[in-house]
């Protein structure tokens, strides 16, 4: 029924940049995306006049949206976007930004996401996040996120005969990778042992399922081909994306994610196979979801995942390196900057920019993201392939 | 007017000689009113009637938000709640006499001596004691006869049951409290000329007397001949015999049929 | 030796317990759902077009879009997944942990979170009620089916009125159906009743006994004076957990012809003033304990007044405002106001009313049920219940043929 997707022809994705995390921020979502703009600026020799395209994500910049925000930061854009997407937004800003400078609407586009994270901010943002968990979510037990997904982790588990070690390999190897990122807020090696010694949270979920919200941004520029090399920015092609959103609305509870809905055009249109794939960035906010998106993007069938973790090595040097700057769960989930953050780590594997130690030989990087628990799951879900241009 | 003509001094040495025995204390003044409070309570009619409401008071202001520098009482009350006044008009006996509600009683009413009579011991003896005339009778023989133109002051020792159930005293079958009989009150009323009964009930009536041969006998003699009614008086046991005199005003209502009010008496201090 | 339920103690030294509510920001729809939770029923969005019922409460079908109507649904569900949250960033919860909830298919085809009972796990089949939680709001309770309930769940205490071991004030005590409620919180544990005595003072009559129970304390009280609430209260022993107001002034009459205005005064006195110097009285007293709660019965004729008993209608219309304002002003202290409502009873004062009626006993077993289900607003008897149904469909139609 649908068209083949057009391919992503020059278009460059480049120039990753990362404002560090920290755990608390009296600073604003504005002066965290200055923090950004400030590294691209040193990075990428970037000017306000230089950017035509603007594409900005964030939960805590209200009550200003990417509108007030251009104004904030002195830019003046031809093409302008908002994303609400939180955990899928960094994909989403690749394609919307992509598309545009592909067609001429723009022709270097930053896309910026940034949050604030104030002692007291995560209780605020958590009571006003949605209508359906004001509603029908935070009155129960006000468990926030965890709880969520600590329902999810439950039929998961006994779904597909998941166990707590499996998700104890996923956060142990991301641990294990984030020790030589010195910008992840938790680089203490993490054990399996502690793993399992940790105290619950929301039953299944314990201390070391959880990500710790913290203050920061992330940033990434697409452009064309021709400025990227102007500039000296290595840069990358884009294979491939895709996007969906409240998939399988009749599934009781959520035990796979849209990417399983578009997983076949998704690799058909990459020309790759999740084999070519040298390391893996998907969105952690919780163990389960980093399974659910193995298993949906296709590195292992549905319902086998458990055997898949316990014969896959995820450590930079290993078969899949998974969240190679630690992912969320050590390096911090800085609001929306979480869902541009395997983009932004993605990008510098592949151009050979990593904050710690690099994946060997890596060409291809596979990101996906997902994002907004309106209710009772994520809402949206998306991924990209990229290749580094050589 | 039958009353001997005073000459203006004569009438001005009796007056200073009044004030000059209350200062010195030669004459008491006893106050004979309860506590008007809204526990106090009121007479209970069967209830296919109208109640009489009790004393209630809701506070204005006291010093506070609702006016800083004062106190005040929004009160309401029945016109016979607490130690009130019967004029003629309450009764339907009384609906024809010539200025029978509380606004056109002559004030000179106001003021008359009393006759006490105690009853004390029988009330104690029958809640339900009777007065009759022949009990008056007797009383007289003992006592000497009642002079015109007096308050008849039933003595029961009521007003001691202040503040307990037997004040009241309703049962299963109605009050029961002492009270006067038909011909006792008629003895009072056309051979004594009495101005009124006094007594320490909620009613003039006893108890019991709606059951009587002739029902109410109090309120019907009294009223329909133009004399008047204090009720839920208090500290009779401290008048003499004789020789107290009663001040009793009611309120000025307008077409009222009785008031509450403040009743006292003046007691000769030696007579006590 | 006492067989009563002893009295809930606390360390006199202790700092108090600050009471915490459940978050309360609900959307319109949600408060939707909560007016009707509020009557016991569970109700679930279904769309006019295509049928398809809907949760959490939306605005238009998401399958096709339609306007959405609220209606009665089954109850069944099945539990598909559970967790206990340990951690929680609201002091209500704070105060709870760990909470159980989980997740549910219910029969009625949405699936929905819930408060889980602890005798519930996956799997299992549950009854979902849609009960108001301490900031009001419904919230859907999953528990085993009824009959096997353990009322112990401290989480499901938190929904309902517990009466063991607490001290509940009967305004009205000795009316045939204050009687009833004295007789009827006895019996259900309550520590101590205190039993309003309205005057006139007399001596206990046949069919009183009650009133001289263990556990019983007799109390003059009339809630047409400030001065005998306020002693009344001062002299009950210890904090004061429920307030039952049984006051009422039952007399026929109309407006313009056959009104007494001395009745319809005093009407008002009890049901209206007395209603504001109770819930004034009694109101800071209830706000600080763990499960407050105010009972009010209340007449039918309330919601659409009564040609018959106009002056009594007109004051019980005037209580079930004042009652409304009061619910809103208690909410803050997670006390529950709940309403009985009743027909005509069964008693001396509606001796020309024709039946059906309601026993007093019957009020008094509906006032347990309003408390120990957590049930803001009852309908008791057929009258009741025929009046407040024809109410909420159609007000106007209601009142055109209830005075015809």
């Amino acid at each position: 029924m649908s068209r083949p997707q057009a391919p992503y022809d020059g278009v460059a994705v480049c120039a990753p940049v990362t404002a560090p995390y920290v755990r608390f921020s009296n600073e604003s979502a504005h002066w965290w995306a200055g923090a950004a703009l400030r590294q691209l600026r040193e990075d990428a020799g970037l000017a306000p006049a230089d950017i035509d395209g603007f594409c900005f994500a964030s939960f805590t910049a209200g009550p200003d949206t990417a509108v007030g925000m251009a104004q904030h930061l002195g830019l003046t854009p031809r093409w302008l976007d908002h994303l609400p997407t939180g955990g899928a937004s960094g994909v989403m800003a690749l394609r919307r930004a992509a598309r545009a400078v592909q067609c001429g609407d723009a022709e270097l586009v930053v896309c910026l996401a940034a949050d604030t994270n104030a002692i007291d901010s995560f209780r605020h943002g958590l009571a006003n996040f949605s209508r359906f968990s004001q509603d029908a979510v935070y009155p129960y037990g006000f468990g926030g996120p965890n709880a969520t997904f600590a329902l999810i982790t439950d039929a998961y588990m006994r779904a597909y005969d998941v166990t707590r070690e499996d998700f104890g390999k996923l956060c142990v190897a991301q641990r294990a990778n984030a020790g030589s990122n010195p910008l992840a807020l938790q680089r203490k090696p993490l054990t399996m042992d502690a793993y399992m010694g940790a105290r619950p949270i929301a039953d299944p979920v314990h201390l070391f399922d959880c990500v710790m919200p913290c203050a920061g941004a992330e940033a990434f520029i697409v452009t064309t081909p021709e400025i990227a090399a102007s500039r000296g920015l290595p840069a990358a092609n884009v294979l491939a994306t895709i996007e969906r959103h409240n998939a399988f609305p009749d599934d009781p509870v959520q035990l796979r994610g849209g990417w399983e809905m578009d997983i076949d055009s998704f690799w058909q249109a990459s020309g790759i196979t999740p084999a070519d794939v040298d390391c893996l960035q998907v969105y952690d906010d919780y163990p389960v979801i980093v399974a659910m998106q193995i298993e949906d993007l296709g590195f292992c069938p549905k319902g086998a995942v458990a055997d898949f973790i316990r014969t896959t090595s995820f450590t930079i040097d290993g078969d899949l390196p998974l969240n190679t700057n630690g992912g969320q769960l050590s390096a911090g989930q800085a609001g929306a900057a979480g869902g541009f953050q395997n983009m932004t780590e993605g990008l510098r594997q592949i151009l050979r920019q990593p904050l710690g130690e690099q994946v060997r030989d890596a060409q291809i990087a596979l990101v996906s993201g997902f994002g907004l628990v309106n209710y009772d799951r994520g809402v949206c879900t998306g991924a990209a392939a990229l290749r580094a241009q050589r | 007017m039958t009353t001997t003509t005073q000459t203006p001094a004569a009438t001005e040495t009796a007056l200073a000689g009044l004030v000059a025995q209350l200062t010195s204390g030669d004459i008491r003044v006893v106050d004979l009113t309860n506590i008007l409070s809204s526990d106090f309570p009121v007479i209970v009619l069967p209830s296919e009637y109208g109640q009489c409401e009790p004393f209630r008071m809701e506070t204005v202001s006291r010093y506070d938000g609702n006016g800083p520098a004062w106190y005040w009482n929004n009160i309401s009350m029945n016109e016979h709640t607490g130690t009130h006044f019967d004029a003629p008009a309450h009764w339907v006996t009384g609906r024809d006499i010539a200025n029978g509600t509380v606004d056109a009683i002559p004030p000179k009413d106001f003021i008359h001596p009393a006759v006490v009579i105690d009853i004390s011991a029988e009330a104690e003896e029958d809640e339900d004691f009777v007065v009759t005339r022949k009990f008056l009778e007797d009383w007289e023989a003992q006592n000497g006869p009642i002079d015109p133109r007096h308050w008849i002051m039933l003595r029961s020792n009521w007003s001691k049951r202040v503040g307990t159930l037997s004040y009241l005293n309703l049962k299963d079958d109605g009050a029961h409290s002492p009270g006067p009989d038909a011909d006792a009150m008629r003895f009072l009323v056309h051979e004594r000329d009495c101005i009124g009964l006094g007594v320490e009930t909620v009613g003039t009536d006893a108890g019991q007397a709606s059951l009587f041969d002739e029902p109410l006998p109090a309120h019907s003699i009294l009223h329909g001949n133009g004399r008047y009614g204090l009720q839920c008086l208090n500290n009779l046991d401290e008048l003499p015999v004789r020789g107290s005199v009663i001040v009793a005003s009611p309120l000025k209502i307008k077409g009222g049929s009785g008031s509450p009010l403040r009743v006292i008496a003046m007691v000769p201090a030696t007579g006590a | 030796m006492t067989t009563r339920p002893p009295k809930e103690t606390r360390d006199p030294v202790a700092r108090k317990k600050a009471r915490h509510l459940s978050p309360g920001k609900r959307s319109r729809a949600m408060h939707a759902m909560s007016a009707r939770a509020a009557q016991g029923r569970f109700v679930l969005q279904v769309c006019e077009d295509c049928g398809e019922a809907t949760y959490p409460p939306r605005d238009a079908c998401p399958v096709c879009w339609g306007e959405l109507d609220w209606e009665d649904q089954p109850n069944g569900a099945t539990v598909l997944c559970e967790t206990s949250v340990r951690v929680s960033t609201n002091l209500y919860f704070r105060d709870h942990l760990p909470w159980r909830m989980g997740k549910v298919a219910l029969d009625a085809g949405p699936v929905a979170l819930v408060h889980l009972h602890r005798s519930l796990g996956p799997d299992d089949r549950a009854v979902v009620r849609a009960m108001l939680d301490r900031g009001g709001n419904a919230a859907l309770f999953a528990l085993p089916s009824p009959g096997d309930i353990d009322m112990t769940d401290p989480q499901l205490r938190e929904f309902v009125v517990p009466i063991t071991g607490k001290t509940v004030l009967v305004s009205d005590a000795r009316s045939a159906i204050g009687l009833e409620v004295v007789k009827a919180m006895h019996a259900a544990g309550a520590a101590l009743v205190v039993a309003g005595m309205a005057p006139p003072d007399r001596r206990l009559g046949a069919g009183e006994e009650v009133l001289s129970l263990e556990g019983v304390q007799q109390m003059p009280l009339d809630i047409t004076d400030q001065t005998s609430l306020s002693e009344a209260l001062s002299k009950v022993g210890g904090p004061l957990d429920i307030v039952i107001n049984t006051a009422r002034y039952v007399r026929a009459g109309g407006v313009s012809s056959g009104g007494n205005l001395v009745d319809q005064r005093h009407a008002f006195d009890v049901s209206a003033m007395g209603l504001s110097r109770l819930a004034q009285a009694t109101g800071p007293m209830l706000a600080g304990r763990s499960h407050g709660a105010f009972v009010d019965l209340i007449s039918s004729d309330a919601l659409i007044g009564s040609a018959n008993h106009a002056g009594f209608a007109a004051a019980e219309a005037a209580r079930l405002a004042l009652l409304q304002s009061f619910r809103h002003e208690m909410r803050g202290g997670g006390v529950r106001v709940m309403s009985v409502f009743t027909g005509p009873v069964d008693d001396e004062h509606h001796q020309k009313v024709p039946p059906p009626k309601v026993a007093p006993r019957r009020i008094a077993s509906a006032i347990v049920d309003a408390l120990t289900q957590g049930r803001e607003q009852t309908c008791v008897g057929d009258v009741a219940q025929d009046a407040m149904a024809r109410w909420l469909d159609d007000p106007a139609l209601y009142a055109r043929e209830k005075n015809l």
